[in-house]
């Protein structure tokens, strides 16, 4: 047996001080693979980025970056000279993106609430339907959209089909994937995709709600609307604090779901900002311009993060005391 | 999944109102579903005219032709080969680093996971040239091919799925006793014997929520692999593309393939969501 504590021979001095160099090193020592991965694919191509930025990176100095002249803040001029082309389609771009994210980061969030409060108590089939409503997200985004690509064809789609074809609704066969339209089916995908994973995330914080709670309640003879205002919706606060935020950055920054319904080409009312700079970046081969944009994004949303997390921890306290 | 949360019968127009809700939405999300199995089993005239919800007649065709149409088999090796290590070596990781966040005080913590976490904030555009000189620069320093290669396409992968994944299994380790652990350490096991033997059987669903997500997250990925990969390392999320590129476009062929490659992630999710929503319980939503 190791472990006799009273061994006198075992914890000399100089394997105690040994063990409290290995005490303190260890976390360090489990945290470096995730620290050099993070830097390395993460944090060091960002500041590259940034440098980037400030450089004229052209397709002439793309094989040997290093040499590319600087241009101080020129790229930032281009990008946010809102009267000049670049500048235009970029700002156009960017309120494209809002609406969208708003929009989409509203559907998802209220189907996936609503949907998660309806499944709360056991009900026949509930475990069915709540793993049917888990396959959008569960479908690699490709195959998804693929599918939706097919769906939204001008002559052999499913949604001109029904839509004029079987309910005339359109009189005659409606462009989805070009023109104005384009918006609509990137959001109706966008929600179809994302919003099981906010039923996910509302469906796990719902489990955390002490049941006593809603027994008090209804001992108080509160109903079912005012349990799920008095306690359901404010005890998920904290949950939807940071769900919210998480739809926001990845729809904002979504580069996936355009990509494979557009192709490289997006129209100009579906042109989200990241396959906007992805096309500024590797169509026209303006990298410089590209990181510029990039950048410009980045503290978007940072600032955006940083005000959202102020309003709603603020929000939080004063509703704690 | 237990007994209901309110023990007060729900009234009839809750139930009605759910039920249409619950069937409306259903509908929403089968659709597509439903448009990839039938149009996948169809044949090619069905799927260049006129859209059909019933197959003129079912043929197991598309199943065949996919994997002479474009070399699918290559691909799905692929994917399967980058997925499976990114998965891995990120779940290792993850492991480790929760576990120094969860159970030791020491400087720079609160610094770190910050900084692991914003980085899921940044938006991929911004790395993704960067990254790629990067890889491009190592390999001719070092010869150590990351540009183009698996290897690259991994490093890049496990890091998208690290800081969820990390994040998830710090709430997951606080929720396992530390008492389990100090007796473990009593018992002679060093702090990684008390980690292998005691916290990692203990949270086995969090981890397998952890590695759900990170096979998804590598096995869907597009932006990378359309810009990492060439001829040899494509991945499914590039090669799919491949059926639409040609000048006939086969409809029925497409969504046969969609169907395989969704196949084994869907099904694993689905066999796996306990764990997932269990391990959310746990860990990130508290």
């Amino acid at each position: 047996m190791r472990k006799n504590p009273s061994d006198p021979a075992a914890p000399g001095p100089r394997r105690r001080r040994g063990e409290r160099i290995r005490r303190i090193g260890l976390p360090y020592l489990l945290l470096l693979p995730a620290l050099i991965l993070e830097l390395l694919v993460h944090l060091v191509p960002m500041v590259i980025g940034i440098v980037m930025s400030f450089k004229e990176l052209t397709q002439f100095y793309i094989r040997d970056w290093g040499t590319a002249p600087w241009t101080g803040f020129g790229n930032y001029k281009v990008s946010v000279d809102f009267s000049a082309p670049v500048g235009k389609s970029l700002l156009h771009s960017f309120f494209v993106t809002v609406a969208f994210t708003l929009l989409s980061v509203a559907f998802c969030w209220l189907l996936g609430t609503v949907t998660a409060i309806y499944m709360q108590d056991n009900f026949r089939g509930r475990g069915f339907l709540r793993a049917l409503f888990l396959i959008p997200y569960a479908l690699p985004v490709y195959a998804a959209v693929i599918t939706w690509v097919f769906m939204f064809q001008h002559d052999n789609g499913l949604v001109n089909h029904v839509l004029h074809d079987q309910l005339h609704i359109t009189g005659k066969p409606s462009f989805w994937l070009i023109g104005d339209n384009s918006f609509y089916a990137l959001l109706i995908v966008h929600v179809w995709k994302g919003w099981p994973f906010a039923f996910l995330i509302v469906m796990a914080g719902l489990q955390n709600i002490p049941k006593e709670l809603y027994e008090a309640a209804s001992i108080d003879g509160a109903g079912m609307l005012q349990q799920i205002r008095r306690i359901t919706l404010p005890s998920l606060r904290p949950v939807n604090q940071v769900l919210v935020l998480v739809l926001f950055l990845w729809t904002f920054n979504d580069f996936n779901t355009p990509y494979v319904l557009f192709g490289r080409a997006a129209p100009e009312a579906a042109d989200l900002i990241s396959v906007h700079i992805y096309q500024a970046s590797f169509v026209t081969w303006n990298f410089g311009t590209g990181s510029a944009m990039s950048v410009l994004l980045l503290l978007f949303l940072l600032v955006v993060t940083g005000v959202y997390l102020v309003i709603t921890s603020r929000g939080r306290r004063s509703a704690d005391v | 999944m237990s007994s209901a949360s309110s023990p007060m019968a729900p009234p009839r127009s809750f139930i009605w109102s759910r039920r249409i809700f619950l069937t409306l939405l259903a509908g929403f999300v089968l659709v597509p579903v439903y448009v990839m199995l039938s149009s996948s089993l169809k044949p090619l005239s069905d799927v260049t005219g006129k859209f059909r919800w019933l197959p003129s007649g079912l043929t197991i065709r598309p199943y065949i032709d996919i994997w002479s149409t474009v070399p699918l088999a290559k691909y799905f090796m692929n994917s399967l080969i980058v997925s499976v290590a990114a998965t891995l070596c990120s779940v290792v990781i993850a492991v480790f680093a929760a576990y120094a966040v969860s159970r030791y005080e020491f400087r720079g913590k609160r610094v770190f996971t910050v900084t692991v976490l914003s980085t899921q904030m940044f938006p991929g555009i911004l790395f993704l040239l960067p990254l790629f000189l990067l890889y491009v620069n190592i390999g001719n320093a070092t010869g150590i091919a990351l540009f183009g290669s698996r290897g690259g396409l991994i490093l890049t992968y496990l890091t998208f799925s690290l800081p969820f994944s990390i994040w998830m299994l710090i709430g997951y380790f606080d929720s396992v006793p530390r008492d389990l652990d100090e007796a473990a350490l009593v018992d002679g096991c060093g702090p990684l014997g008390a980690l292998l033997r005691v916290v990692v059987p203990a949270a086995i669903p969090g981890i397998v929520a952890v590695a759900v997500y990170a096979f998804m997250t590598a096995w869907g990925e597009v932006l990378f692999a359309s810009v990492m990969t060439n001829d040899s390392t494509r991945t499914l999320a590039v090669g799919l593309q491949g059926y639409s590129t040609l000048n006939d476009v086969y409809w029925n062929q497409i969504m046969a393939a969609s169907l395989v490659v969704s196949v084994p992630v869907v099904a694993g999710f689905l066999l796996l969501q306990r764990y997932l929503v269990a391990g959310l319980t746990a860990g990130a939503v508290k």
